[in-house]
C-alpha cells in the first residue's frame, strides 16, 4: 500500500508538471490500458473557488480530501476553500444556493438534488465523457448524472450499505455461510432471533439506513413506487408480496426498531444488542479504532455481505449517491471544472478512497482495482456498492418527484406501517400509492 | 417737524428645517420609520412571500406559476397533512395547559419566603437557558429504545422485562415529545409569571386577610384577576412557541413514527426543503396562520376581558 501511494504521488507529480508548464492538454494512460481521451479546458485566470460537501464520515476522508485539494492549489494556482456540513443538511443549502443564485460554486450533493434544478446547472457532459472513456462509469452512475443527453452531476461514488453482521452469532444460529437469497436470509434471522441474536433495520425516519433497506425489500420482489413511465404502480402484488416477508423479518428484530434513526442501529450493534443490521462501513471502522477493549476486539468477529436478492433474481440495493455539480452563478466553471477533474483522477481518488477506508464505493468501473479492495478481505461487498445498486427513483426518472417521494419517506411509512401491523399489506401498499400520486401527478 | 421712523421688528424667519423639527406630525413619523421598515423587510415581506409561494407551484429551482388554491385542495386530501394539524393540535393543547398549569404553580411555591431563592430561581431558568437542541439531544438518549436510562432504571428496579420503545409507539411517542415540551418550556411560563406576582400589592393580600378570606379565596379573587393580564400575554407566546415547535421533534423523531409526531411545521420543512416542493410547504405553513390567529385572538382578547377577570360570565 505504501509503495502504491508513493508511485501515485509521483504520477501526480507527472501531472502537476504537466499543469504547470501552462498546458491544458492532459493525455494520461487510460486505465484500461489505451490511450487517454484527451482533456481540454483552460481555467480562468485568478479563479477562486468555494467548494460545500458533506461532513466526512469518517476522518481519513476530510483529510485526504484536504490534501489534495492543497495539492491542486500547488500546482494550478487556483485557491479552494472547501467547507463541509452534515449530508442531510447540504441539501437545503444546495436548494437555497440554487435558488438566489449566489452561493458556492461546486456542491457535493446527493441521490438526485442536481434533478431538482437543472437549469441552474453548468454543462459537465464534456468532464464526465472524459471520465467515460477513460474509466468507465456504472451505468447507475449515467441514470444520476445525465438529465436527457446532457451531464449535469458528476458521481463521485456511493456510501455502500451492505450487511453488517457477528460471524460467531451467524454460525452459532447454524449457519456456516451467509444465505444468499430472501429466504436463507429470513430463516437466519429467525434462527437468530431464537438464540437472542436479533436483527435490527431502521424504521423511523432514518433518512439513509431506512430508505435504504426499505427500498431494497420492496426492489427485491418486484415492486416499485413508479414504471419507466413515472406512473405510480407502488399497490401491486408484488409490493404486498414483499410487505408480507417484511412482516416476517420485523418479528426477528430487536424491540424498538420503529423509533431508529440513522444513528441507532450503530450504537446498538456496537453495544452488541443487535447482530445484523444495514450499514456503510463504519460499524466496522469505528470498532477498529475503538479505544474500548471489547469494542476493538468485536471488530475480528463482525464481516459484510451484500443485501440478499429477492424473487426478481438480481441485486436491489439502494445505496447513498454524493454527485458533484457546479451551479452556473459561478464565475469560475472552468476552473471549477478542472477542480472536480483532478479530485476524480486515480491518482487522488484512490488515495482518499483508501483514506476513507471504502466509506465511499467508486463510480468507475476501473477503480474496482483500488489495492484498497484487497487489503482487508472484510471490504470486497463494498466494492461492488455502485456496480449492484438501482437509482433513487426507479425505475422513473430522476427528478423533482423523485425527490419529494423520498423525502417524504413513502416507501419508509409504508413498510413501518405493514410490518408493525398497524395497517395491513393491501392498506399500507394503498396508502404509499394516494401519497405518491400527490407529487407524481403532472 | 420731525419724523421718526420706526421699525417694526418682524419674527425671523424660522428655516426649514427647524419647521420640520418642530413638526410633531412628521417626527413621529420618522422616528416610526426604521421600526416600519424593519417590520416591512423582515416581517411583511415573508409573509406576503409566503403567502404567494403557497399559491404557485414553485419548486426548489423552478419559479413557480400562479395555480390559486391547487396546493391547499391537494393538502385538504392528503392523510399526512391532517394527521400533522391533529398532532399539531394535540402537541400545543396538551403542552400549553400544563406547561400553564406547573408554571403558575411553581411562580407561586417561587413567590414565597424561602431559602436560596434568587439561587432557585436562576436553576429554575436552566432548561429554558440550554440551546433546545441540545436539550433534545439530551432526551432522545432517555428515550432512546436500547440505552433510555427510564428503561434502565425501571429493569433494574424490576418493574419491566423489556426497554419501553418511547418514540416508537405512535401514542407514547406524542406524550414523550410533549413532555419534552413541557420541560422545556416551564420556565417561560413560572419566572414570567413569578414576575407578575410581585407586582400584586401586598396590602390587597393583608385586607382579605382581615376579611377572613381563605387562601383560595385570596388566590380565585385577588391573585387570578390581577394576574390575568400576564398571564394573556404569556400563553399568547408560549402557544406561539409550542405551535410552532420545530427543533425537539426534528431531533428526536423527524415526524416519526408513522407520522405519529409531525407537526405542521416539520412537515413543511419537509416537503419545502428535503423535498424541493417549496409551495406545498409554503402552504403548510401558511395554513398554521388561522390556527395562530386564533389562538393570539382567544388569549389576547379572551382572557382580558374584565368581566372573565372578575369571575363573571359573558
Amino acid at each position: 500500500m505504501t509503495d502504491l501511494t508513493r508511485r501515485d504521488v509521483i504520477k501526480a507529480g507527472v501531472g502537476a508538471a504537466a499543469l504547470a508548464a501552462g498546458s491544458s492538454l492532459v493525455l494520461p494512460e487510460s486505465a484500461f490500458g489505451q490511450q487517454a481521451p484527451a482533456w481540454n479546458n483552460q481555467p480562468e485566470k485568478g479563479a477562486k473557488l468555494r467548494v460545500l460537501r458533506w461532513k466526512r464520515f469518517v476522518q481519513g476522508d476530510e483529510d485526504k480530501w484536504n490534501e489534495n485539494t492543497k495539492k491542486f492549489t500547488e500546482q494550478t494556482g487556483i485557491q479552494v476553500r472547501v467547507d463541509s456540513e452534515s449530508w442531510e443538511d447540504v441539501r437545503p443549502k444546495a436548494a437555497v444556493a440554487a435558488n438566489v443564485g449566489a452561493g458556492p460554486d461546486i456542491i457535493i450533493g446527493t441521490h438526485d438534488d442536481p434533478h431538482q434544478y437543472p437549469d441552474k446547472l453548468v454543462d459537465i457532459t464534456d468532464l464526465a465523457e472524459y471520465f467515460d472513456k477513460k474509466y468507465g462509469w456504472y451505468d447507475v452512475c449515467k441514470a444520476y448524472g445525465r438529465r436527457g443527453n446532457r451531464w449535469i452531476g458528476l458521481p463521485m461514488g456511493a456510501a455502500g450499505n451492505c450487511l453488517v453482521y457477528r460471524m460467531s452469532h451467524v454460525k452459532a444460529a447454524g449457519f456456516d455461510t451467509f444465505p444468499r437469497d430472501t429466504d436463507g436470509f429470513l430463516k437466519l434471522c429467525q434462527a437468530m432471533k431464537a438464540k437472542g441474536t436479533p436483527a435490527g433495520f431502521a424504521l423511523g425516519h432514518a433518512t439513509g439506513d431506512a430508505n435504504s433497506w426499505c427500498h431494497w425489500l420492496i426492489w427485491a420482489f418486484g415492486g416499485k413506487l413508479v414504471d419507466e413511465k413515472n406512473n405510480v404502480v407502488i399497490n401491486s402484488p408484488e409490493t404486498i408480496a414483499a410487505l408480507e416477508y417484511g412482516k416476517k423479518l420485523y418479528e426477528t428484530f430487536a424491540p424498538g426498531t420503529l423509533s431508529w434513526l440513522d444513528p441507532n442501529n450503530n450504537k446498538a450493534f456496537l453495544d452488541g444488542q443487535v447482530s445484523i443490521t444495514n450499514n456503510g462501513i463504519s460499524i466496522y471502522y469505528a470498532a477498529k479504532n475503538s479505544t474500548d477493549p471489547n469494542i476493538k476486539a468485536m471488530a475480528d468477529d463482525i464481516n459484510h455481505v451484500s443485501m440478499p436478492v429477492g424473487p426478481i433474481g438480481k441485486p436491489t440495493e439502494l445505496n447513498l449517491m454524493f454527485q458533484a455539480f457546479i451551479f452556473k452563478y459561478s464565475k469560475y466553471p472552468k476552473a471549477a471544472k478542472e477542480y472536480l477533474r483532478f479530485m476524480w483522477e486515480k491518482e487522488q481518488y484512490w488515495p482518499w478512497q483508501q483514506a476513507s477506508i471504502g466509506y465511499v464505493t467508486q463510480p468507475f468501473k476501473a477503480y474496482e482495482e483500488n489495492p484498497l479492495w484487497k487489503s482487508d478481505p472484510k471490504n470486497i461487498p463494498y466494492r461492488d456498492a455502485v456496480k449492484v445498486m438501482l437509482p433513487s427513483g426507479y425505475a422513473g426518472t430522476l427528478g423533482y418527484a423523485s425527490a419529494a417521494a423520498m423525502a417524504d419517506f413513502i416507501v419508509v411509512d409504508m413498510v413501518a406501517e405493514a410490518v408493525s401491523g398497524s395497517q395491513t399489506p393491501k392498506a399500507a401498499a394503498e396508502r404509499a400509492q394516494q401519497r405518491a400520486l400527490r407529487y407524481y401527478k403532472v | 417737524m420731525s419724523v421718526s421712523v420706526s421699525t417694526v421688528r418682524t419674527p425671523a424667519r424660522t428655516s426649514r428645517f427647524e419647521r420640520i423639527n418642530d413638526n410633531r406630525a412628521f417626527l413621529s413619523w420618522l422616528f416610526m420609520l426604521p421600526a416600519a421598515l424593519l417590520l416591512l423587510v423582515f416581517l411583511t415581506y415573508p409573509l406576503g412571500l409566503g403567502v404567494w409561494l403557497g399559491m404557485t407551484d414553485t419548486k426548489i429551482g423552478r419559479a413557480g406559476e400562479f395555480v390559486g388554491f391547487e396546493n391547499y385542495i391537494s393538502l385538504f386530501r392528503d392523510g399526512v397533512f391532517w394527521l400533522s394539524v391533529f398532532n399539531t393540535m394535540l402537541y400545543t393543547v396538551v403542552a400549553s395547559v400544563v406547561k400553564f398549569a406547573l408554571g403558575l404553580w411553581l411562580a407561586l411555591l417561587l413567590n414565597k419566603h424561602i431559602p436560596f431563592k434568587a439561587f432557585i430561581r436562576a436553576i429554575v431558568l436552566l432548561p429554558f437557558i440550554v440551546p433546545t437542541v441540545l436539550s433534545a439531544i439530551a432526551f432522545w438518549w432517555i428515550y432512546d429504545s436500547q440505552f433510555g436510562i427510564i428503561s434502565w432504571t425501571l429493569q433494574r428496579m424490576g418493574l419491566i422485562d423489556r426497554y419501553i420503545d418511547f418514540l416508537g409507539e405512535p401514542n407514547l411517542a406524542r406524550a414523550s415529545v410533549i413532555i419534552a415540551n413541557i420541560w422545556r418550556g416551564i420556565p417561560f411560563v413560572a419566572i414570567s409569571l413569578l414576575a407578575g406576582l410581585q407586582t400584586i400589592p401586598q396590602s390587597l393580600y393583608e385586607a382579605a386577610t382581615i376579611d377572613g378570606g381563605s387562601p383560595w379565596q385570596q388566590f380565585r379573587h385577588i391573585t387570578l384577576p390581577l394576574l390575568s393580564p400576564i398571564i394573556a400575554v404569556v400563553m399568547t407566546f408560549s402557544v406561539l412557541f409550542t405551535f410552532t415547535d420545530f427543533q425537539l421533534i426534528y431531533v428526536l423523531t423527524r415526524g416519526g413514527p408513522l407520522n405519529a409526531t409531525h407537526l405542521m411545521a416539520t412537515l413543511s420543512f419537509q416537503r419545502a426543503i428535503p423535498g424541493g416542493q417549496l409551495a406545498e410547504g409554503a402552504a403548510i405553513a401558511n395554513a398554521m396562520i388561522p390556527f395562530l390567529l386564533a389562538a393570539i385572538l382567544f388569549s389576547y382578547f379572551g382572557l382580558q376581558r374584565r368581566r372573565w377577570q372578575q369571575g363573571g360570565r359573558d
